[in-house]
């Protein structure tokens, strides 16, 4: 065969296949979401991976959701995100946590079959239309230079090179690469240059970013060891089981549907012996021994870092998780290390019910390549790159939720991109999705990033029980959401506004029915009459109980929905806009205040060194950042309040200047 | 545009004949009306024309215990008589309501009438907030914009240096203390929420409950303090230096006009620390008056030097008394070494008896301790005696310098200071209610992710005071606490 037929054929026969609307490099959980929301809206869509076999691979802990990322998933579905469907298909054991507090902070965590999770999305992503799955190493993004709206110009993406040298032609890539851009493995003195679990890493577009003038820097995580589930007595542990009543996360599961037969999980504790072992070998860890160059996550710190930095704790406590029904691998939670094998062994049979515990697949840290998000807007598009999206833990974020939540507003938002309709950014408002990405793209981050409650300043009005009255409607425009689902939404708020209106409004008097009443369930009497809604928000009655002295309710429910009871999701949203309302319209007022800072655009071409006045450091920080709006620019560590005023009035100022 | 309603003093701080506080807003009409009654008692600013002004009194309702008495009491409790100007948007300076009281000038009674206006639903203007509004608004015009960017680019960086300054040491300590007690309790509550299966919050309440009321009592022996106008010593902190019987306690005698030091011919007289509050034509200095700085062996005294040396270090203007009777001595050389960096007035008291030390002697002692530029930026030198400045003559340079001193920015404004410890007070107030809310929602059973709200808006309040931002403080504190982890 001669060199020129060869040509010929790369040329003429595959390049007409190569074309693409969106290509997606790598296939975690972001990047199944950007896939999977890409194809959905009508693009033809294809996304690599180093191996099918490990599409939404789960390479560490074996639960989705828990606090604060029960909420992303919750909100992922509402938009028409996959994962909440998913887990409600292959969960194993199912638990509300937090349920004594207040609803806001009830989040919803579920332990899944992982092997079963990781091929359920499979199937999912195979039977996708318009979606193509790809075995291969993307090495090289490909752009050209075009001219933005300024005259100016700015690289625009024209496809993917894999590592054979075919090319993809696309309009958009999302980069949801995970933790394997020139990872690397330690266990103790070993290190092996592989992506978690042993799965090639991708070593080559690294390179190709960085002649794109795009930032990378190292961050390093870990995960535990596994263990054979036979060699664990667990009657020296507290049994963990599910919830009676199963809650899914998807809005379009059946409640009724998944009600099964669920597997516990295991606790037990480290001891000073665990501890003294850690710390006669702290000079082995690759951490302490200076080894590892990445920077880890303080909030799932490894066993030897809560040894040393809480020293004075007794005990840390371990849970024991199932990985799986068909598999002997049990996960054990809160003992990530990175100590060498014989230190791990001899450490891990210390604990209560592991004395003779053999070791499936040791604990490692992982170290890889991502970048600081700040090189993004809040549209997860680089803004030196157009057409560029990033999505996941290539962000610097970690956890299976946060990086599905990415990835799915990344895969809108190229899609609004490439269909030429308005881009989806979420606030901090308005859902955890907007927190995670604000912080992102806002803050200088120095660990990989996880959701936690305490980020979500407005979490009373961002509950994971209201997730779809926030954001299915929001899914709908975009075309994610069915009408059927739609509709259904409508109706549940018309069931909600209704019936918090006839409470409101129902008045009961001082009569002996109601004061019997009052006494029976511990509260005090009436002085004069007060409304339903009134006696719903004292702490001892509620909903359900008021039903005796609420004399309408069946019929006006029947009226509502055709039955005499309202659905239970309906009657939760009324009870708790009730109860809490106080609060509630107390932090829709700081919402109100920061809406408006939101609203302020900053327009694309301004020139912070014409704003004299600002100083220097917050001059240098807009520069850097390049906020979207005022309410942005006010986040960003350096700029100040006084900074915020004057910049106000240049740009209204420039506003004048450029309109009038 | 902003719709919140914002109040401050809008003249300067003085003495003089009068004074006006400004507000604006949407409600502007109805605090004003609120606090605010005829000569027959009766409340009118809602029903007024735009572009009036009325004659009546400003009244302390909310002391007024009894309702019922109103009618007969109201007299007791007026603050003030003043004229009270109603200008409704869009036809204002801000293009918003704006109502603007003509008050009786007196420091202490713009703060008092102030206080009350906020205290009925105004928030504490920022630096320079009525102009932006009435720039935002339109109001101004466009060529203006850079001096508006400039003059709250300014306003804010004066004020904040202003409260910054002052805060050093105790108060800042204390504050500081409390944020710190506030952010562990946030980031407890917050930990267990993220990690329930890890820390329990069983039995956090009633502990809770017992940590408010420490963290309010404090709060309110700050509240308390502020009252009486100490939170921050409104004026120049001023200490006079010298060594033994240079004649600091009769300048200061002379300053007060009234005999607070002992002054005697025997060196070493004054031991201890007297300070004076004294007001020279709008300036307000706290002076300081120290023990003569010597070696020493008397303990009484030398305790005495000691403090003087510790708050020279604190002191923002330094009065420098030399004794140009006698020589230069060591005792001297060491009180040069204190003033290094500091704005000092350099008194060559006592020239009239017998003129040993000349201006010169004292240049050339400063230039081989400092170089030209340090010493030429923030020492004045006044050759006089103490009998001099008694004279008109004599304090209208003293004056002169201070003021010089003033406007090129060395020396913090008096305005500035009040105004800032005005806004100390409303964050103190509005800190101490946010608490508040926290042991209600105790009482009320509330679930305990609801505290978490009210501890961070006390949290970020007292930050206000010390110039502290909330930004990563309860994560950082969570992880550095608590062992969070899977």
């Amino acid at each position: 065969m001669s060199a020129d037929f060869n040509n010929v054929i790369n040329d003429k026969l595959y390049s007409y296949e190569n074309n693409y609307k969106v290509a997606v490099v790598g296939a975690g959980h972001a990047g199944c979401e950007a896939a999977l929301a890409c194809a959905r809206l009508g693009l033809e869509t294809i996304i690599f991976t180093v191996s099918i076999d490990s599409i939404a691979l789960m390479p560490c802990n074996p639960n989705i959701g828990g606090s604060s990322k029960g909420h992303l998933v919750r909100e992922l579905d509402a938009l028409g995100g996959e994962m909440g469907k998913n887990i409600d298909k292959t969960f194993i054991q199912s638990k509300m946590l937090n349920i004594s507090k207040g609803p806001a902070v009830h989040s919803l965590r579920a332990q899944a079959d992982k092997s079963e999770y990781s091929r359920s999305m499979r199937r999912v992503m195979e039977n996708q239309d318009r979606l193509t799955i790809k075995q291969a190493e993307v090495c090289e993004i490909l752009w050209d230079s075009v001219e933005d709206n300024n005259g100016s110009l700015i690289k625009k993406v024209k496809g993917v090179k894999i590592f054979t040298g075919e090319i993809y032609n696309c309009d958009a890539i999302i980069l949801c690469t995970g933790t394997y851009l020139r990872a690397r493995c330690l266990c103790g003195e070993s290190i092996t240059y592989t992506g978690p679990n042993g799965l090639q890493a991708a070593t080559h577009l690294t390179d190709s970013l960085n002649k794109m003038g795009i930032e990378l820097r190292r961050f390093k995580t870990g995960t535990p060891a596994r263990m054979d589930k036979r060699s664990i007595d667990f009657s020296k542990m507290d049994e963990q089981p599910g919830d009676e009543k199963i809650v899914p996360f998807s809005y379009s599961t059946n409640p009724e549907e998944i009600q099964k037969k669920q597997v516990s999980c295991w606790l037990t504790y480290t001891n000073e012996k665990t501890h003294d072992i850690i710390r006669n070998n702290l000079d082995r860890s690759p951490i302490y021994a200076g080894i590892i160059e990445g920077t880890g996550p303080r909030y799932c710190p490894s066993i030897e870092d809560k040894v040393v930095k809480f020293a004075d704790k007794e005990r840390h406590q371990v849970f024991i998780e199932p990985e799986g029904l068909y598999t002997n691998e049990m996960y054990v939670g809160g003992m990530s290390s990175s100590l060498p094998e014989d230190v791990q062994l001899a450490m891990y049979r210390t604990v209560p019910g592991l004395e003779n515990c053999k070791i499936v697949r040791n604990a490692y840290a992982i170290e890889y390549d991502c970048i600081n998000a700040k090189q993004l807007y809040p549209t997860l598009e680089f803004k030196n790159v157009k057409g560029l999206f990033a999505g996941g833990q290539f962000n610097g974020s970690s956890g299976y939720e946060e990086a599905a939540a990415q990835g799915l507003i990344a895969g809108i938002n190229a899609a609004m991109s490439i269909l030429g309709r308005e881009p989806l950014i979420l606030d901090r408002s308005e859902s955890y999705i907007g927190v995670l990405i604000d912080d992102l793209v806002t803050k200088d981050n120095r660990e990989p990033y996880r959701m936690m409650t305490s980020r979500a300043e407005y979490r009373l009005i961002l509950r994971q029980d209201n997730a779809d009255l926030r954001l299915r409607r929001k899914g709908y425009k975009i075309g994610l959401i069915s009408e059927e689902q739609y509709q259904k939404l409508l109706k549940k708020e018309n069931m909600i506004n209704k019936e918090i209106e006839r409470l409101k409004n129902t008045y009961v008097g001082a009569n002996s029915v109601i004061q019997k009443f009052l006494e029976k369930n511990g509260s005090s009497p009436l002085k004069t009459a007060v409304s339903l809604a009134e006696l719903i928000c004292r702490p001892e009655l509620n909903y359900e109980l008021l039903y005796d002295i609420d004399a309408d309710r069946d019929e006006f429910s029947l009226e509502l929905c055709g039955s005499k009871k309202l659905p239970a999701d309906v009657i939760e949203q009324v009870e708790i806009e009730i109860k809490y309302e106080g609060y509630i319209s107390r932090q829709l007022k700081q919402v109100e205040q920061f809406k408006k800072m939101e609203k302020k655009v900053i327009p694309e071409g301004i020139n912070y060194d014409d704003v004299s006045s600002l100083r220097i450091e917050a001059r240098q920080k807009l520069k850097e950042f390049h906020p979207i709006s005022v309410g942005q620019a006010s986040r960003i560590s350096g700029v100040s309040p006084a900074d915020i005023s004057v910049l106000l009035v240049y740009l209204e100022h420039y506003k004048n200047k450029f309109e009038g | 545009m902003e719709t919140d309603t914002i109040a401050a003093i809008a003249t300067a701080l003085s003495d003089s004949g009068i004074g006006i506080i400004r507000i604006s807003g949407n409600d502007a009409v109805n605090i004003a009306d609120s606090v605010f009654v005829n000569k027959n008692g009766n409340k009118i600013l809602k029903s007024v024309k735009s572009h009036t002004i009325h004659y009546g009194f400003i009244v302390d309702f909310e002391n007024i215990k009894d309702e019922e008495c109103f009618e007969d009491k109201w007299k007791d409790y007026i603050i003030d008589e003043v004229m009270i100007s109603v200008m409704k948007a869009p036809n204002s300076y801000t293009r918003e309501n704006v109502v603007e009281i003509n008050c009786h000038g007196g420091v202490l009674l713009l703060q008092k009438i102030l206080e009350i206006i906020l205290n009925s639903g105004a928030r504490m203007a920022e630096p320079g907030e009525f102009t932006k509004r009435a720039f935002l608004n339109g109001r101004i015009d466009l060529s203006r914009a850079e001096a508006v960017m400039e003059v709250i680019h300014s306003q804010n960086e004066f004020a904040l240096a202003s409260s910054v300054n002052q805060l050093k040491g105790k108060l800042s300590d204390k504050i500081k203390k409390i944020r710190a007690d506030i952010i562990y309790e946030i980031a407890f509550i917050e930990a267990a929420l993220d990690d329930p299966e890890h820390m329990s919050l069983e039995g956090y309440p009633e502990k809770l409950n017992i940590k408010l009321d420490i963290m309010l009592e404090e709060i309110k022996k700050l509240l308390d303090t502020s009252d009486d106008g100490r939170i921050i010593k409104e004026g120049i902190s001023t200490v006079i230096l010298g060594k033994p019987n240079a004649g600091k306690s009769s300048l200061l005698n002379i300053l007060v006009g009234e005999e607070k030091a002992i002054v005697t011919d025997i060196a070493g007289t004054t031991r201890d620390i007297l300070e004076e509050h004294v007001r020279l034509h709008g300036i307000n200095l706290n002076i300081i008056d120290t023990a003569g700085i010597r070696n020493t062996e008397d303990t009484v005294e030398k305790i005495g030097v000691e403090k003087a040396i510790k708050y020279a270090s604190d002191a923002d203007l330094i009065i420098y008394v030399v004794d140009a009777s006698v020589g230069i001595d060591d005792n001297d050389r060491n009180i040069i070494s204190l003033i290094k960096d500091k704005n000092v007035i350099i008194l060559l008291n006592k020239s009239d008896i017998d003129n040993v030390v000349s201006r010169e002697d004292v240049e050339i002692l400063l230039e081989n301790n400092f170089s030209e530029q340090e010493y030429k930026k923030n020492i004045s030198i006044i050759r006089t005696s103490t009998k001099d400045i008694f004279t008109n003559e004599g304090i209208d340079e003293f004056e002169k310098v201070i003021q010089n001193m003033f406007f090129k920015g060395r020396i913090k404004n008096n305005n500035e200071i009040i105004i800032t410890n005005m806004r100390h007070k409303e964050a103190l107030k509005n800190a101490y209610e946010s608490l508040n809310m926290v042991k209600k929602s105790i009482d009320d059973g509330m679930q305990e992710d609801f505290y978490s709200i009210d501890l961070m808006s006390a949290y970020s309040e007292l930050g206000r005071i010390i110039g502290e931002e909330v930004d990563e403080d309860v994560v950082e504190e969570i992880f550095s606490k608590f062992c969070m982890g899977k």
